[in-house]
């Protein structure tokens, strides 16, 4: 006779476990981990914008933008800074060691949008981890955009992600890529200044243009003013928002930002969908 | 649907014990401390037999009646939420194994609850609440569970309380739908009975196990005549005409500051109604730290940590936490979920100590507004 | 080779501005060219030169003691280097070096002042070019100070 078994919770608040594939160094503050489900059914697919809820065991959970990898990997990959407690715990971890993760979560970047247009990305600090899914996505489909621009912008030089993969963006795709830091001491050549400055200094056709910005609230905010100024119609923004978040399925409430709850109805938003809301204090 | 019937107290009675007797866990008004709360039921001796209560803001006392209702208050600090979305729970636990660990979810339990005694508006609140938990993208397993399991007993109201509007907000003071009985108290001079509506086959069945009458035609005047008077009786009034305008254009109205010198920033008005929902969790480990386990908690939107983000509170001050609490109530709620998330059953202003009243700052806003549109 | 003339016409700065004006700033003018690490002017050097960045790079910088010099901000093609010629005491407050090999067009700062002196028209419309770019400066400034990407306590 078979045993009947206690019906247990099916609960998007459960984790599935995954295994750490590999930790990779990005910056003095800031790591990767490339995690694979252990169960081997291989990853969930995701959406580039989208993110995942990463528990450290016994520490707490987190949300973390996928990152990567490149549309033909079957891992995912999460750019995590170590700021916090259970981020310091995740920056712990070693190959082969277990992660729960919940997810993918959220909006995406409007790729399918994009096909036709001019896109110009603007990333701030570690705002360029959720969004290198998006480059990953265009460049697959290179032929179908206009001119594609990369404007990023962080605190020293030494913030900088990613940046053993610009040469291929610039040089095999043709992608503006222009960097730009808040200070630097005299090693550094490149741009000295806000993200905003380099608008100027890349070719796109503003009317035809679908800008996505991650990034800093204040450093958005700039950049949005930046592009309606070089004449981006605003419902061709991409913005994304943060906010404290607990369960990431619209049940605890924590994210809301105006009528929307950043966990399903964001990160991403269009620019003109929440402007009413946007830099409104303590929203 | 079928025709209502009329039952005595003791019919209720037989209907408590056909429930106990299906399996339900038949829970419903009872006083405790003091006030009317929401408990297990064994039978009608531990209704609120002969009280009634006086609620205005910041008030609430329970006081004798000159009858014997059985339902003749209205409603109390708790709320049915306490059931379907439990204010604690571990949502799964883990164990370590070295370098590894294994997760394991909850058993999904399913208890059978019968709510006797739900009013029109915390029908409407159950029914908001499913829109959070199972209407929505990702639906919550044990509200569902608890929900579909759910018996309902509905009870019109026999009289409005000091802070209900229910009728402003169009939830009552009649039950509507969603139930499987609903009873109205009659009390006459010389009798006392329950005109009882069915709304379900399994409300009919579950009757069919207890003494009953067909209503005659006066029996159902006078039920309606119940409704009809407690609709004129309610205690507060708001004016929702574009209230979600009104609020998203007054985010920055000065009133606001005038309400934070008052609210002490409790979150009893969000515990006591019976539409909040918001939860937070805590992970907790034993002392080996080979053990965690996830609980998930009632949380409210005027805790400190509410909105923490990068080192600091987004809704750092008391203004902007009831701002958020009542435009969320309000205005975004319709976004979000396509109706109020107010019901009008008065609990905010009943036990909030301040006595902060929620319709008089929205006419305070509203009236600001005509005054300031006005042509000069 | 272009003159110095149609250089000034093509470069955003003096987009638009009148031929008469084109003209007269064009007798203030002359071609320059730094290499790269070559100091263009120094802080608290009396400011009489106004650059037009053709091409290159420029690096303001800070030098504190004990310290590696800190860039504040770079200027680049198609901006402008210093303002200080315009306003008194006419002294520079940053280092400017060039990154990389850079061409430009250097003013006469002190000529330039007399003939805004003379006109004040010619004087309102360069003020009109420079006011924007000092106030994103400022902007910029604020931002930089924000330290928006830093980890916040």
């Amino acid at each position: 006779m078979a045993v009947k078994m206690d019906p247990i919770i099916q609960s998007p608040m459960t984790p599935q476990l995954y295994r750490v594939e590999k930790v990779i160094r990005e910056t003095h503050d800031t790591f990767s981990l490339r995690v694979i489900p252990k169960d081997d059914s291989g990853a969930r697919a995701f959406q580039p914008g989208q993110f995942n809820m990463l528990y450290a065991f016994g520490v707490g959970e987190v949300p973390i933008s996928i990152s990567g990898p490149k549309p033909s990997g079957r891992s995912m990959i999460h750019t995590i800074r170590d700021v916090g407690t259970v981020t310091h715990a995740l920056h712990g971890l070693k190959k082969d060691q277990t992660v729960g993760l919940r997810g993918p979560f959220g909006s995406a970047w409007p790729i399918e949008l994009a096909k036709g247009y001019d896109v110009v990305i603007m990333a701030g600090g570690i705002g360029l981890a959720p969004l290198r899914p998006a480059l990953y996505a265009l460049l697959e489909q290179r032929d179908q955009f206009g001119e594609l621009s990369l404007l990023y912008g962080t605190r020293k030089p030494e913030d900088l992600l990613f940046t053993e993969e610009f040469e291929e963006w610039r040089g095999k795709y043709g992608v503006q890529v222009k960097l730009t830091v808040d200070t630097a001491d005299s090693e550094w050549h490149g741009n000295v200044g806000v993200v905003n400055t380099l608008v100027q200094r890349v070719t796109f056709d503003p009317v035809n243009t679908i800008a996505m910005i991650c990034g800093p609230e204040v450093m958005m905010r700039f950049a949005v003013l930046e592009l309606k100024h070089c004449g981006v119609p605003e419902d061709q923004i991409f913005i994304t928002m943060e906010r404290n978040m607990k369960c990431a399925v619209g049940f605890c409430g924590h994210c809301q930002f105006g009528p929307a709850f950043i966990c399903k109805d964001g990160p991403v938003f269009r620019y003109d969908q929440v402007k009413q809301f946007f830099g409104i204090r303590e929203i | 649907m079928n025709k209502p019937v009329i039952i005595d107290p003791e019919g209720l009675n037989q209907l408590i014990s056909t429930l106990t007797r299906m399996g339900f866990q038949v829970v419903g008004p009872t006083v405790r401390e003091e006030a009317i709360v929401y408990e297990k039921l064994e039978s009608i001796k531990d209704l609120p037999e002969g009280f009634t209560d006086e609620q205005d803001g910041g008030i609430y006392r329970l006081k004798r009646r000159s009858d014997k209702a059985l339902f003749g208050y209205v409603v109390g600090p708790h709320s049915w939420k306490k059931f379907l979305h439990p204010p604690e729970r571990r949502l799964w636990s883990a164990d370590s194994e070295g370098n590894d660990f294994k997760i394991k979810p909850e058993k999904l339990e399913s208890p059978k609850f019968a709510f006797l005694g739900v009013r029109a508006c915390e029908m409407h609140a159950i029914a908001i609440q499913d829109k959070v938990f199972i209407n929505d993208k990702y639906v919550d397993p044990v509200y569902q569970i608890r929900r579909e399991n759910a018996f309902f007993i509905a009870v019109n109201c026999g009289q409005a309380g000091g802070t209900c509007f229910c009728v402003s907000m169009n939830t009552g003071p009649k039950v509507d739908t969603g139930f499987d009985l609903a009873l109205t108290e009659i009390l006459d001079t010389d009798r006392h009975y329950f005109v009882v509506e069915v709304g379900s086959d399994r409300g009919a069945a579950c009757l069919e196990q207890v003494t009953h009458q067909q209503a005659q035609n006066e029996e159902v005047r006078q039920a309606e005549d119940v409704v009809e008077k407690t609709s004129g009786q309610m205690g507060r009034t708001l004016d929702t005409t574009h209230i979600k305008e009104l609020l998203y254009d007054n985010l920055e109205h000065p009133r606001w500051d005038d309400i934070a010198e008052r609210c002490l920033s409790c979150a009893n008005c969000t515990m006591v109604c019976p539409t909040c929902f918001c939860s937070t969790v805590e992970d907790v480990t034993d002392i080996t730290g080979t053990h965690a386990e996830r609980w998930q908690k009632w949380d409210s939107c005027f805790t400190m940590d509410f909105t923490y983000l990068h080192g600091g509170e987004v809704r750092a001050s008391t203004k902007s936490r009831y701002r958020q609490w009542l435009t969320h109530k309000l205005a975004s709620w319709q976004d979000q979920f396509g109706s109020s998330g107010c019901v009008g059953c008065g609990r905010c202003i009943t036990w909030c100590p301040p006595a902060i009243d929620l319709t008089e700052e929205i006419s305070q806003i509203r009236d600001s507004e005509t005054q300031t549109s006005k042509p000069t | 080779m272009k003159s110095l003339e149609s250089i000034l016409a093509n470069h955003p700065f003096f987009e638009n501005l009148e031929a008469e004006y084109l003209a007269l700033i064009t007798g203030c003018a002359s071609n320059v060219r730094f290499e790269a690490g070559q100091f263009i002017y120094r802080q608290d050097e009396e400011a009489n030169r106004f650059y037009i960045i053709r091409e290159g790079k420029v690096a303001l910088e800070i030098c504190p003691p004990g310290k590696k010099p800190i860039t504040v901000q770079t200027v680049t093609d198609g901006e402008i280097l210093g303002w200080a010629w315009l306003v008194p005491p006419y002294h520079c407050q940053f280092d400017a070096q060039a990154v990389e090999l850079t061409r430009a067009i250097v003013l006469d700062g002190k000529c330039l002042r007399k003939k805004c002196e003379e006109d004040h028209t010619l004087g309102y419309a360069l003020l009109n070019r420079l006011l924007p770019i000092i106030g994103k400066t400022m902007e910029a400034t604020r931002l930089q100070l924000l330290d928006v990407y830093g980890v916040q306590d």
